[in-house]
């Protein structure tokens, strides 16, 4: 039992983060039917850049200077608008040409992108893993035999916090309604007098910038990451945004919560060598049997 | 029906180093550069398969590695000290492809009626499953190491040893082989079912094509060449071991499509040799030189970077690839009647958001 709530809690703190990334797959695909390759590498980057803007605060010698909290909210805001230039000029340079080419051209353009951004992060930071500024301290909890670590809250409540800052800005405010017009149907959106590419930047934007956000904190509850972090990741998070519906926001959160938990619940009751194995057969099944997800609607093929 | 007409002087060009790689091991007598030319040759195998799923039918097959290690490991485990047994190489080639065959319909039956983007990340999740499973069965497939010391081939009491020149012969046969298979395959009427499927899948199954067994077929038979290419590169390493199949090898594959022309046998064959090419001579070449200047840069781990730009500028700027088809062209690019509405799109005035 000890075991089986453990195991719970660090599945919910992995599926937060898989959520992070899930919310920029699903709101892409949502938009332009894209699965961008190059999100979980966006997210690697988003580490990356925390650490980078950790790191020059520290050497510079400010860090002791200035409260912890500033530190960390300077680093994570800096993580998620630059992670959110990168998502927007992928989509300018790679994706954008291709908006009304057969769908498997703009889907190798993206393959190709998470390539070079990958060969990039290697380039900066080299091939091995880098250890993330251990600046938050980390506090744990006891309850018995079960451990509960300020970092695990972390991760989940940014994560839910940010799903509903997301929900309100897509379902109460005008930018939102033009994604919510674009996605349904770019023509008549853009007769509507919406501006088709400032709305799909945008959403390209808020992705890339949520990612940004699960860098740094998957860089604070893992301590390090590489440059091929966000393969593996990326591919999980796709994952949850299928298993949740793809284009559903809150079915993104869902599948990735879903997702940490298999994942986590596979390692502490078989073994961690399946886990993986696990997510994937999962994502395989639910594409079998459920290709419209736990709360996606079923739509019917476009001709 | 040859038409003469229709081949330009690069065409004969091509002819001409085809008709010549036969005779390659009287002019050049390195075996270093013959075990190069080997390896090439079974990326061209590959690349001839995959382009059966991702040129002819319109598949994007990114977990095609799977089968390739599928193929090795069932020639692996049936002939070599792993369990006693010593199976005969050239029945094991067209068994190995068969049971690769039959990976590809268990793979494909359920998950080829979804859209092509989706089966696109079903078969990646396969590629990661099918080498981790080879990791963790450890008592069957040696985990981690893998299976070591198999059988070489043998033809007529003559062993193929450590000598790369009878691959070397050996995967000549089969890439002609597959070439001409492919071929007929293109032109047959389960090739001009892929071609309606790849254009337009409803259209397809309007005209009463069975779109589901048309895949299917096509699924199957590309990963009976991957089988085929894994017992080849099985018996020629004399060991597999699941880091071999990753999904950096599904990726190399589909980049010699995309750059030769998804769906064009002659593309296929100049991509796949083009990248063979810069893997094999050009990365390392470039990077013996930054050190003979004193620049110590391993240009080869960097080899994905370039595949990056491939798959991205191609698919921009040449989407039918360097030899492709005229007719893919046209399918890749947007039609002129989207661009015209596009344009008029553009003209219109709008307010902002």
């Amino acid at each position: 039992m000890e075991l089986f709530i453990q195991q719970v809690i660090n599945g919910l703190s992995l599926g937060g983060i898989y959520a992070l990334i899930a919310l920029g797959y699903t709101m892409v695909y949502g938009i332009i039917e894209l699965i961008n390759f190059a999100h979980g590498d966006v997210y690697t980057l988003g580490s990356f850049f925390s650490i980078a803007i950790i790191g020059l605060l520290d050497a510079s010698g400010r860090l002791h200077g200035v409260p912890l909290l500033l530190v960390l909210a300077v680093a994570l805001a800096g993580s998620m608008i630059l992670c959110g230039i990168v998502g927007v000029l992928l989509e300018r340079l790679a994706y954008r040409r291709l908006r009304n080419a057969p769908r498997l051209a703009p889907l190798i353009t993206a393959i190709g992108a998470s390539f070079i951004l990958e060969n990039i992060m290697q380039l900066w930071r080299g091939p091995s893993p880098i250890p993330f500024p251990s600046v938050v301290p980390n506090v744990t909890w006891h309850f018995g035999g079960v451990n509960l670590s300020s970092n695990e809250v972390l991760v989940v409540v940014m994560a839910l916090f940010l799903m509903a800052v997301l929900q309100i800005f897509i379902y109460n405010t005008r930018l939102g309604k033009a994604m919510r017009a674009t996605a349904q149907d770019r023509d008549a959106a853009q007769l509507m007098g919406i501006n088709i590419n400032m709305t799909i930047a945008l959403t390209f934007f808020i992705g890339s910038a949520l990612a940004g956000v699960g860098g740094f904190v998957s860089g604070i509850y893992y301590g390090s990451t590489w440059f091929y972090n966000g393969f593996e990741a990326g591919l999980k998070a796709f994952t949850a945004a299928v298993l949740g519906g793809i284009g559903n926001v809150a079915g993104a959160m869902l599948g990735g919560f879903v997702i940490g938990m298999v994942e986590s619940l596979t390692a502490g009751f078989i073994s961690d060598q399946w886990a993986t194995v696990a997510v994937f057969l999962l994502l395989v099944l639910v594409l079998i049997f459920r290709p419209s997800g736990l709360l996606g609607e079923v739509l019917p093929d476009k001709v | 029906m040859l038409h003469w007409k229709k081949y330009r002087p690069i065409d004969w060009a091509l002819v001409a180093i085809a008709v010549f790689m036969p005779f390659l091991p009287l002019v050049d007598h390195n075996g270093g550069h013959i075990n190069v030319l080997v390896n090439a040759g079974i990326y061209m195998m590959l690349a001839i398969g995959l382009n059966i799923v991702v040129g002819f039918a319109g598949l994007l097959d990114l977990g095609y590695a799977a089968f390739f290690a599928i193929g090795s490991y069932t020639y692996a485990m049936v002939a070599s000290p792993q369990f006693g047994l010593h199976f005969s190489f050239w029945p094991m080639v067209l068994i190995s492809a068969f049971v690769a065959a039959i990976f590809g319909v268990i793979l494909g039956a359920p998950t080829l009626r979804l859209r092509g983007d989706y089966l696109a990340i079903v078969t990646l999740g396969f590629g990661e499953i099918v080498p981790q499973t080879f990791l963790n069965l450890a008592k069957y497939t040696g985990g981690p190491n893998g299976i070591s010391a198999i059988d070489q081939p043998k033809l007529f009491g003559y062993h193929f040893g450590l000598n790369p020149l009878p691959y070397y012969y050996l995967v000549l046969v089969l890439i002609a082989f597959s070439l001409i298979v492919a071929n007929n395959l293109r032109t047959s009427r389960l090739g001009r079912a892929w071609m309606a499927i790849r254009e337009d899948e409803i259209a397809a199954a309007h005209m009463g094509i069975n779109t589901t067994t048309a895949k299917l077929a096509a699924f199957s038979l590309g990963a009976s060449f991957s089988g085929l290419s894994g017992v080849v590169n099985a018996s020629l390493l004399t060991l597999v071991s699941p880091d071999q199949f990753k999904f950096n090898v599904s990726i190399t594959v589909l980049s010699m499509l995309v750059l030769g022309g998804m769906g064009s046998l002659p593309g296929v064959v100049v991509g796949s040799a083009l990248l063979s090419i810069l893997n094999f001579f050009i990365l390392p070449q470039a990077s013996n030189l930054a050190a003979t200047v004193g620049l110590h840069i391993d240009f080869t781990s960097y080899r994905f970077m370039l595949y990056g730009i491939i798959l991205v500028a191609v698919m921009l700027f040449k989407p039918e690839g360097l030899w492709g088809s005229e007719q893919r062209r046209a399918e890749l690019k947007e039609s002129d009647i989207t661009k015209a509405e596009n344009a008029e799109y553009e003209e219109m005035p709008r307010e902002t958001v």
